[in-house]
Formats: structure tokens, C-alpha cells, sequence
């Protein structure tokens, strides 16, 4: 019974041990890195990729996948952007209206996928071309923030010792990580996500609210991204309707590095902040090491899903977590 | 036992779907403290009263009372809420999760919107605690045996409330241990007093726990019975009964085994997969039509799998024509000249989207391989031909298989392994759910397929069935293989007390 | 992936699915010979043939070759979001080829269809031999493709000059734009491998009941494989025209969002994303019909970055129209209202 316990955690062990590997040896081999400087900044510069991938860890974990992601969050920064700059409305109230936005757009999808019985790849690969359009539709042109209340919250920093500056943003993601642990592991809705992914046949006959939690599950994985779209408008001052590519691989690869099953039901909001972290480690180090282009982050990250996706597929066959796979019709 | 008014009870309940009449005019009773078990072969009907009886469907007609007062559950909850839970064969329980999650979920303990995990954890060992359970609650669900997940489920439910509870099938998937521990608890809950119907095909465990029995046969209510009063021969013949003959296969069955080619087509040798069936021996050869025969569960589908190569065997040798052979896949098989017709017609028998001619070419195409096609002109022949032996009723060639109904879709898939031309044929209940008319046509061409040197593994749950077209039966029990009839010996009388005895 | 098969009775497949996108194809082309100047209008310049309806042709080729592709993995009850980047990675490999090393035109034709027919098989792998889903199998290399594309370009735009390459997308045969050509030639063999061989059937088979198929004999594993290594040629070739058509590879945008309009194709043109039966032609004319929108919306002056919000909502449109959920809704909306 021990070893089959083992199993289950075998995945975010595995999480937390790359991430340990990858980080020393990295810090071997470039001795400025291992900085606390460098640390926090593993926080400001992912903090719009942790935020979405937190929301995606939800959808996944009920059995789900949202591609919409990068679109999204392409989509709400540009939004803001524009409200801003070219409508002149007031920053607080261009971003409750992105994340508004953001929502809307979740939960619609959700309840395309629940009451219609879509797949959910398909609306959300469609909701991602929408977003995409809504973006470019807005502007094509990338709109640099000039407003002075937005620029002070973007500067609103902790200040350390050592001038560490730690801006707002980062904040904004350990509150979303506090209350995304919280709403997981001591809310009915959190639990209803897990035994949605665990077996959504018996969560129906338990008597669950089945359609509304996936519903509420994809509207949440919207406002969190549109949450990603302002944090990101943040960091950058500026919205961009390209910005985000790709960014739902990312986001994926997140979670499933942080030993979420694709398949549903296991998983931790913990392992997706490490998952964040290990491509946040990836990325510094191309930085650092400076012959190495960019488009090496995307394999490499490719890679390591492709060999967290093996090992979980062995975790599973070898455990026998047998699963219907059929869907219910009552 | 009280003899009081009945916990519950049911008159005159009806339920139809399309094409069948699932429950006529049933009645039921299940008193306090009692274990009623509800017996029936496929389609009796069992499943369709369950049904109505937790809300998963409604009835047509009838009446359902608890305690007394007139009910109408409309869906699985508002029938637990009232006091009736089920558990069901295959736990439906949330495996990833813990065991305390599972009893609590949906109904934790909260304070201030937040779960209480140390109050559920103690919540969720008093629960399992009424059962004399000792369970980590802590752990994930998966990590326990089937037998203790279905505690976990009683558990659940009794916590929720209950004053009926139905046991579906529980014990299908448990060993004889775990049966133990099963039994262990419900005879502390029939103590406490509720009301237990209990579903099962093992006839040992029906008369080890229940008191009384009901038995349904194709949606009629044959009788409600104490069990100790009623021998096992007749609960069998009360479940299995008669058709009435629609032909008299026996005139073209030929008389004895004798005439049958003595040539040895298939031997098997001590073949057994754990969970599925005991190592058995098995002889057929050419020409013959060897019947199996036991109820639902008995192992006489796993048998099939087995020599389809569908399943692999854990052990045991096949032999064909005297050379050891070894395949794990269907189209291993389908090149050794198998043909199989599976039990479940609509989820691996018929493909719906194709027509019927597709249907019926699938396998020879299959075996040919797809550069060898065949040319549209002889597949319209080869469906032509069957469609007009076989006699399927289909508007033409190009429908929709899915379009005909339950009897011409298991002609189609007989018309698709004839196709193909095989030596040896499974037929897993080809008859199932179809007319009457239909099962002759059925019955009549397994044996002339046999007169045509066709070797036949011919499974069916209705012995009348069996004894009229197999040259030898074997007869199975609790997935052994018990004893082999041949000849006179094949007689529905005889197969009944073999399977009632052992 | 869930899937629910009901079993409504429903009209026969085949000829009346087609019906609705060719009314749609229609549509489109009556409303551009209304108020489009010229759009029919097909003349002959240097013995080449020119006009708006050529060029949506010509511009349709990608879409059109992935599309067939896509068809054959829909109907096997799967996906290929990974077409995309393959035809960034076959682009970047033909262009790297010539301009760096200048090898002979077999070599850089081959070699590229070569390594997408691999990247197929890998997909194929995953899905089939692993059981990964085909989403998740195809996103892996979606991504990681644009990687590699990049890679193999070092993120710079690849730029060459070589008149046999570039006929392939720019040339003309028989007056004809080559790149009709090779529609022609790929959709024509695939069409008579499909109807002509048991590959149709076989294919249609495992899409619709993969149990069913493989109870029958069919090598369910080899077929999901063969579809994927397929649609991994139809995306090189797409990669090899674009490469062609622009002189150069555009690791970064080649092929970008093809993957959605071939999709859409799809199942515009009738497919069912649930697999089973299939038809090339309606994907097709499913193709055609989202280029001729795309480029009627382009005359129209508006900007091209709408036709992605306007191909979102088609696609909801017709997937709702699929869905037996939905059309059941509105049955009983209708029947409600007729006393």
C-alpha cells in the first residue's frame, strides 16, 4: 500500500527534484546566478505566465483543457491598453472591464463545452482564434501606457535590502497562488474539481453540481488569464495584440511539469508554481549563457512536457487507475 | 424478520422503451431487516426496477411506496435523500481521492466556507467505524481493494441516510475472501434493521445472505419466495423458464456425436487468466458445436476473449490441428480462420456509421488487407448473397447498419465473420435481445453451418438454446469449468441441476 | 475525448452532407459577382491564366493540402494541431537547404517532405503506441516545432533565390498555377487511395468504433499511424509551396493559424470531429469556402485580423449545428410552439 501511495507523488517529486537539479546546476556553472536578485526575478518576469498557469491547473485537474490562454491574455492587455490610452477611461476601471471580459468569455466556452458536450480543445482552440481576432481587431500596433495613476501602479514595489525592488505584480501572483491553494484544498468547488477529473460518472451519481463547476472552472481559468493579460500590460506598460503566443503551451507544460495528470483529478497548485519556475530557471539560463537563442526555451520546454506526459502515462499503467472513459448519457 | 408493512414496496410498476417492454405490472416487497435478493438473467429486468426504484429513470406505471407514503425519485439524489442508496458493481466513488473525502464529498464540514479536514477525517472513521472498519482514511481510494471500496460506498451511503439499501452486482469483481468481509457487514446492517436488496448471478452467495427472493423473467414478475423454502433447481428453472419452441432444431441437429467428423480441430490446455477463469481444458472439433453453458458471470464470455485473443491468457496452450499456436490479438486469430461475434453487439459488434454492405466485408477486407481491394461489384455480391440467406431486412445494401434493428444487426455481424470464411466461430449470445423469428433463423444456421464442417463455440444464457444446437456442452460455475455433456446427456434438466450442484 | 454516439436515425451520409457548404461556396461567389467588380473575370496573360477566382485557388493551396491531411486524422476520431509549425520546419529546412548549401532540387524537395512525414510518425506514435491524447500529442510538437523551425533558420528569415524551387509555388503549367497542380495530384491520389483501396474503410472503421474494428482484424494502431505520417506529408508540401511562394522561410510565421482553417475546413465540409465517415471533397469545398471569404473580406478593404473573429464564429456556428444536444433543444423550442 506504501509503494502505491509513493506513486501518486512520484510526479511532483520528480517536479521538485528537476527543479533542485536544474537550479544548482545552473548556479554551478554561473556563479551569478544563484542571487537572490536573479530568484525574484524568476517571479517578476513569470508572474502573467504563473497566473494563467494557475488557472489552467483548475481546468486540467477537472478533466478539462483551455487553449485559449495566450489569447487571451494577448487580448484583455490590449484591451486595457486601449480603454486607457485611446478612451481615456480610468486604469481601475479599464481593468475590471478586461477581467470582466475575460470571464464572459470563460464562462461562455464553459457552457458551450458543458451543454453541448463539445470537446473542450475544440471551443477552446476556437476561443483562442477569437481572442487572437478581438486582439488584432483592437489594434495591430503595440499601445505603450503613458497614464500616470497606471505608471504608479506598476511602480508600487517592496523595496529589500540589497535594492531588491519587489514591484506589485508579484504580489498580485502569490495572492492569486495563496487563494488558488485555498480554493483547491478547503472549498466545496475545489473539491468538486478534483472528483469532476477523478471520475466524472460518480461525481454525477454523488450528486454534484457537475455542469456548474466545469462551467465555473473555465470561467475562472478566463479570469485568470485576463488577470495574466493586465499583470502582463503591467510589466511590460504596454498592450500588444501578438503578445502571448504560444503561451498555452506554456501554461500547460507548467502544470503538467508540476505533476498534475492530464487526465484529471491529481494534482497540486504548488507544483504548478514549480513547473513555472523550472522554465523560469530554462529561460535565465539561456539568458545567461547567451549563445543559445531563444527558440531553444520552446524545445527544451516541449521536451521536459513530452517526458513528464511519458511518465505519468507509466505512473498510471503500472497503478491501473482504470477510469471510464465513456460519457455518461442519463 | 418483521412481519410488519413492508419498508417498501412496489405494485404494478411499468416501464417501456422503444421496441421493449423492459417491466410489466411488477410488484415488490422488501420489509425491515431483511435481504431481498433480486434475481434474473439478462433482460429480465432486474437493472430497469433498480432504476425506477433510485430515479435514473421514470416509470410508466405503478406505484412505489416508503414506509407507507407514495414516492416518486427523480434522480439518483432525491432517491438517496429519501433514504435509498445504491452500490453499485463498479464503484462509483472517485478513485484519485481520499477514502474521507469520498464518504464526505459534496457535504463537508465547513467553518467560515472553509473545509474542516480534521473534523471529516473523524467523521469518515465513525462511519466506517458502524461497519466495524478500520480504515487510513487519509489514503487515496485506489489504494484499497474493490471490496473495501464498496464499504466505503456503504459507508457513504449509510452516513447520508438510509433505510433501503441496494446492493447491485457488488460482489462480481471480489474474491472469496472480500465476499466475506462484504457479508460480514451486511448482516450487521440487516441487524440494525434496514432493508437490503441484493442483486447477484451467484446462486452460493444468494442462498449464504438473503432471506427472500424475487424473480423477474423479461420484465414479468415469475414469484417472490423464501429462500430457505425454494431449492436451487427451481430458482433456476424460475429464472431460466422456457421459450416456447419456435422450430424444432432437433430434427436437422445430427443425433449423436458420432456423426460428427472425428478430427481433432482445437484443443486447450489448462488456459486461465486471473480474474477471469480458472485453467480449463477444452477439446472442439471440426464440425462441431460445442455449447457453453452458465449464467451471466460464470466466465463464459472471458472464455471467448481468451480464444479470440482479445485477452491474453496468464497460462495454458492452444492447439490447432495438432500444432501448438500462439496469438494475443483478434487478427492473429482472424488469420488462424476465428470469427467472433461479441456479446456486446452496439460497443464492439456493429460499426454504425458504416452501411451494411461495410459491415459485412469489414472482416475479409480486414483479412485481405487494404492494397487487395475487394472490387465494388463482388462486394455488392457477397452482400447480396448474405443479406438474402441470412435474411436481413434492410431497405438495401448501402444503409446505415445502425438503422436496422437489434436482430438484423447481429445477422449483419454473423454475415461479416461468414464472410470471411472461418473454421471456427464464437457466437457470444448471439440472440440476445432480438424476436423470436429472429433467434430461429439464428439457431437453424449454426447448425448448418456445423453440417458445413464450421466448428462453433456457441454461448448462450438460454439452455433450450444450447441443448437444441450444441453436440457437446460444457457447463461453467464461478469462472470453472464444472463438467462436459455429451450426447444424451445434453438436456436442459440435466444442465440446470449442474450448474444449481456443481 | 468524450464522445457520444446516438443513435437518431439520420439521413444518409454522402451526397446531401455536401449540400449545405456548397450552398455556402455559392453564397460567397453570388455575393462577389454582385458587388465585386471583375470577380469572375479570368484572363490569359502570357499564356497564364489570371484572375480573383485563380487566385483564390492559389492562395487556398496550403489550406487545401492540410485540410486533406486533417480529414483523414478528424476521421480516425483525432487531431493535428501540429501542422502549423511542420510547415515552418519544411520551409526552413528547403530554404536552408539552397541557400546554404545549394544542394541539387530532389534533395530539397525529398528531404523536408522526409523529416515531416518523421515528425508525423512521432505524432502517430504518441497517440497510437502511447495513448496519449491527440491534442495534447500535437501540441507538444505545435510548440516545440516553432523551436525547431527557428532553429533551423538561427530566427531569421531565410531568403533565396532558385527558379526551379520557386516554380513550385509561382510557376505555371499548361497555363495553370502549379500549386493547382499539386492540389490536383495530392487530393487525386488520396482520393483514389481512400475510395479505391480499403484504406477508406478501414480508416472510417476505427474512427467510428475502434473495438468494433479491432474485434474485425483491422490493425487499428497502423491506420491512427498511417493518418498522422500523412498529414505530416500534406503539411510539407504545404511548407515546400509557401517556402516557394515567398522566396524564403518565415520560421516565426509560416503556417501560423493554418491548423484552425483546416480544421474549420473540415468540418465545414461536413465532417463529424467525432471521426467515422469522411469526405475529401467536402473539405474541399470547405476549404475553398474559407478562402473565398478570407479574400472577399479583403476586397472588402476590411482589415484581415476580423477574418479570425469571423472564422471563430463560424466554426461555434457549425459545431453547434452538429451537436445532437443542440439540434434536439431547438426540435423541441419548435415543437413547442406548433400546438
Amino acid at each position: 500500500m506504501k509503494i502505491k501511495i509513493d506513486r501518486k507523488y512520484i510526479p511532483v517529486i520528480a517536479t521538485f527534484l528537476v527543479a533542485l537539479l536544474l537550479y544548482c546546476g545552473v548556479g554551478i556553472r554561473y556563479p551569478g546566478f544563484m542571487t537572490f536578485r536573479v530568484f525574484v526575478n524568476f517571479f517578476i518576469d513569470n508572474a502573467y505566465l504563473g497566473i494563467a498557469a494557475i488557472g489552467m491547473t483548475f481546468v486540467i485537474l477537472s478533466g478539462g483543457i483551455d487553449l485559449s490562454v495566450g489569447s487571451m491574455v494577448a487580448f484583455t492587455g490590449v484591451l486595457t491598453a486601449f480603454l486607457i490610452e485611446k478612451q481615456g477611461l480610468h486604469p481601475l476601471m479599464a481593468i475590471v472591464i478586461s477581467l470582466g471580459c475575460g470571464s464572459l468569455i470563460g464562462y461562455v466556452m464553459g457552457c458551450l463545452i458543458h451543454y453541448f458536450k463539445s470537446a473542450p480543445f475544440i471551443v477552446t482552440l476556437t476561443g483562442m482564434f477569437f481572442c487572437r481576432g478581438l486582439a488584432n481587431l483592437i489594434s495591430l500596433e503595440s499601445i505603450p501606457i503613458y497614464n500616470p495613476v497606471f505608471k504608479s501602479f506598476v511602480r508600487l514595489a517592496v523595496e529589500l535590502p540589497g535594492r531588491i525592488k519587489i514591484p506589485a505584480i508579484v504580489f498580485i501572483f502569490l495572492l492569486v497562488f495563496i487563494a488558488a491553494i485555498y480554493i483547491a484544498h478547503f472549498t466545496k468547488f475545489g473539491r468538486n474539481v478534483y472528483a469532476l477529473g477523478g471520475s466524472s460518472q460518480s461525481a454525477l451519481l454523488m450528486g454534484l453540481p457537475v455542469g456548474r463547476t466545469r462551467i465555473a472552472v473555465y470561467a475562472l481559468s478566463g479570469f485568470l488569464s485576463a488577470l495574466a493579460g493586465v499583470v502582463f500590460t503591467m510589466y511590460t506598460s504596454a498592450g500588444y495584440g501578438l503578445s502571448g503566443l504560444g503561451m498555452e503551451m506554456e501554461a500547460i507544460a507548467s502544470v503538467v511539469i508540476g505533476g498534475t495528470l492530464l487526465t484529471g483529478g491529481v494534482g497540486y497548485v504548488a507544483g504548478t508554481l514549480v513547473g513555472v519556475l523550472i522554465q523560469a530557471i530554462i529561460q535565465t539560463f539561456i539568458t545567461f549563457d547567451g549563445t543559445l537563442s531563444s527558440w531553444w526555451t520552446k524545445i527544451a520546454i516541449g521536451l521536459l512536457l513530452l517526458i513528464f506526459i511519458l511518465l505519468q502515462r507509466f505512473i498510471s499503467q503500472a497503478s491501473r487507475i482504470s477510469k471510464p472513459t465513456e460519457t455518461v448519457n442519463i | 424478520m418483521s412481519e410488519t408493512t413492508p419498508i417498501l414496496s412496489v405494485r404494478g410498476i411499468s416501464k417501456s422503451f422503444p421496441g421493449v417492454k423492459a417491466l410489466a405490472g411488477v410488484d415488490f416487497n422488501l420489509y425491515q431487516g431483511e435481504v431481498h435478493a433480486l434475481m434474473g438473467e439478462n433482460g429480465a429486468g432486474k437493472s430497469t426496477l433498480i432504476k425506477l426504484l433510485t430515479g435514473v429513470y421514470e416509470r410508466d406505471q405503478g406505484q412505489i411506496f416508503l414506509e407507507g407514503k407514495e414516492i416518486r425519485p427523480h434522480s439518483p439524489n432525491h432517491a438517496q435523500e429519501m433514504g435509498i442508496s445504491t452500490v453499485y458493481q463498479e464503484v462509483n466513488l472517485v478513485p484519485t481521492l481520499s477514502v474521507a473525502e469520498n464518504i464526505f464529498l459534496g457535504r463537508q464540514p465547513l467553518r467560515f466556507g472553509a473545509i474542516q479536514w480534521q473534523k471529516m477525517k473523524t467523521g469518515a472513521e465513525a462511519a466506517l467505524q458502524r461497519l466495524n472498519l478500520n480504515l487510513d482514511v487519509k489514503q487515496q481510494l485506489s489504494s484499497y481493494s474493490i471490496a473495501v471500496q464498496q464499504m466505503v460506498a456503504i459507508a457513504r451511503a449509510l452516513d447520508i441516510s438510509a433505510k433501503i439499501l441496494i446492493l447491485d452486482e457488488p460482489t462480481s469483481s471480489l474474491d472469496s475472501n472480500e465476499v466475506a468481509q462484504l457479508f460480514k457487514v451486511v448482516r450487521k446492517l440487516k441487524k440494525d434493521g434496514l432493508g437490503i436488496i441484493f442483486v447477484t448471478h451467484f446462486l452460493d452467495q444468494v442462498y449464504e445472505i438473503s432471506d427472500r427472493i424475487t424473480v423477474l423473467r423479461n420484465g414479468q414478475l415469475v414469484g417472490e419466495f423464501e429462500t430457505g423454502a425454494l431449492p436451487r433447481i427451481e430458482l433456476i428453472k424460475k429464472m431460466i423458464g422456457r421459450e416456447f419452441e419456435a422450430f424444432n432444431a432437433q430434427d436437422d441437429k445430427r443425433e449423436s456425436s458420432a456423426e460428427i467428423d472425428k478430427k481433432q480441430f482445437m484443443k486447450v490446455e489448462r488456459l486461465s487468466k486471473k480474474g477471469a477463469v480458472v485453467p480449463f481444458d477444452l477439446s472442439l472439433h471440426i464440425g462441431e458445436v460445442l455449447g457453453l453453458a452458465g449464467l451471466l458471470g460464470s466466465g463464459r464470455t472471458e472464455i471467448a476473449r481468451l480464444l479470440f485473443g482479445i485477452d491474453k491468457a496468464d497460462h495454458g496452450r492452444i492447439f490447432l490441428d495438432n500444432r501448438q499456436v500462439a496469438f494475443f490479438s483478434p487478427r492473429k486469430a482472424i488469420a488462424f480462420g476465428f470469427g467472433f461475434c461479441p456479446e456486446d453487439r452496439k460497443t464492439s459488434g456493429i460499426i454504425e456509421e458504416l452501411s451494411v454492405k461495410e459491415n459485412i466485408i469489414l472482416a475479409l477486407q480486414a483479412k485481405k488487407g487494404w492494397l487487395h481491394t475487394i472490387s465494388r461489384k463482388t462486394q455488392e455480391e457477397i452482400a447480396a448473397t448474405y443479406i438474402r440467406t441470412l435474411n436481413i431486412a434492410t431497405p438495401n445494401a448501402d444503409q446505415k447498419v445502425k438503422n436496422l434493428s437489434g436482430g438484423n444487426q447481429q445477422k449483419a455481424i454473423v454475415a461479416r465473420w461468414l464472410a470471411s470464411n472461418p473454421r471456427f466461430l464464437i457466437l457470444d449470445e448471439p440472440t440476445r435481445g432480438i424476436d423470436i423469428g429472429a433467434k430461429a433463423e439464428i439457431q437453424k444456421l449454426i447448425l448448418s453451418l456445423s453440417n458445413e464442417g464450421m466448428s462453433i463455440l456457441f454461448i448462450s444464457s438460454e439452455l433450450n438454446e444450447v441443448t437444441r444446437c450444441a453436440h457437446r456442452v460444457v457447463v461453467l460455475r464461478d469462472r470453472r469449468k464444472i463438467t462436459e455433456l455429451t450426447a444424451d446427456q445434453i438436456d436442459e434438466q440435466v444442465i440446470m441441476h449442474t450448474i444449481a450442484e456443481g | 475525448m468524450s464522445i457520444n454516439k446516438t443513435n437518431h436515425t439520420i439521413n444518409n451520409h454522402g451526397f446531401v452532407t455536401l449540400i449545405w457548404p456548397l450552398m455556402g461556396l455559392a453564397a460567397i461567389l453570388l455575393f462577389n459577382l454582385f458587388f465585386t467588380p471583375n470577380f469572375f473575370h479570368i484572363e490569359i496573360k502570357d499564356s497564364h491564366l489570371y484572375g480573383s477566382l485563380i487566385d483564390i485557388l492559389n492562395r487556398a493551396a496550403p489550406v487545401i493540402l492540410i485540410s486533406i491531411g486533417m480529414t483523414l486524422v478528424i476521421a480516425t476520431a483525432g487531431i493535428d494541431i501540429s501542422v502549423g509549425s511542420v510547415i515552418a520546419i519544411s520551409g526552413a529546412i528547403a530554404a536552408s537547404l539552397i541557400a546554404k548549401t545549394g544542394a541539387p532540387l530532389l534533395v530539397v524537395v525529398t528531404v523536408p517532405l522526409l523529416i515531416s512525414m518523421i515528425l508525423g510518425a512521432w505524432n502517430g506514435f504518441l497517440v497510437s503506441a502511447i495513448g496519449v491524447q491527440p491534442i495534447i500529442a500535437s501540441l507538444i510538437l505545435m510548440v516545440a516545432g516553432r523551436g525547431i523551425a527557428q532553429l533551423i533558420t538561427d530566427g531569421q528569415i531565410v531568403t533565396f533565390e532558385n527558379k526551379a524551387f520557386e516554380y513550385i509555388g509561382n510557376g505555371f503549367l499548361f497555363g495553370i498555377p502549379f500549386t493547382i497542380t499539386i492540389i490536383a495530384l495530392v487530393f487525386g491520389v488520396t482520393q483514389t487511395l481512400t475510395r479505391k483501396t480499403a484504406l477508406g474503410l478501414f480508416i472510417e472503421s476505427v474512427g467510428c468504433n475502434p473495438t468494433a474494428s479491432r474485434f474485425s482484424g483491422i490493425s487499428v494502431r497502423s491506420i491512427k499511424q498511417v493518418v498522422y505520417i500523412f498529414s505530416g506529408f500534406c503539411a510539407g508540401v504545404a511548407g515546400l509551396i509557401a517556402a516557394a511562394n515567398i522566396k524564403g522561410a518565415d520560421s516565426n510565421n509560416a503556417g501560423d493559424g493554418l491548423e484552425l482553417d483546416a480544421i474549420l475546413a473540415v468540418v465545414i465540409g461536413g465532417n463529424s470531429l467525432d471521426g467515422g465517415k469522411f469526405s475529401l471533397t467536402g473539405s474541399l469545398i470547405g476549404a475553398l469556402i474559407i478562402q473565398s471569404l478570407t479574400t472577399t473580406i479583403l476586397t472588402r478593404g476590411v482589415p484581415v485580423e476580423v477574418t479570425r473573429v469571423v472564422k471563430a464564429l463560424v466554426v461555434v456556428a457549425v459545431f453547434l449545428a452538429q451537436s445532437e444536444t443542440f439540434r434536439n433543444s431547438i426540435r423541441a423550442k419548435f415543437r413547442r410552439r406548433t400546438p
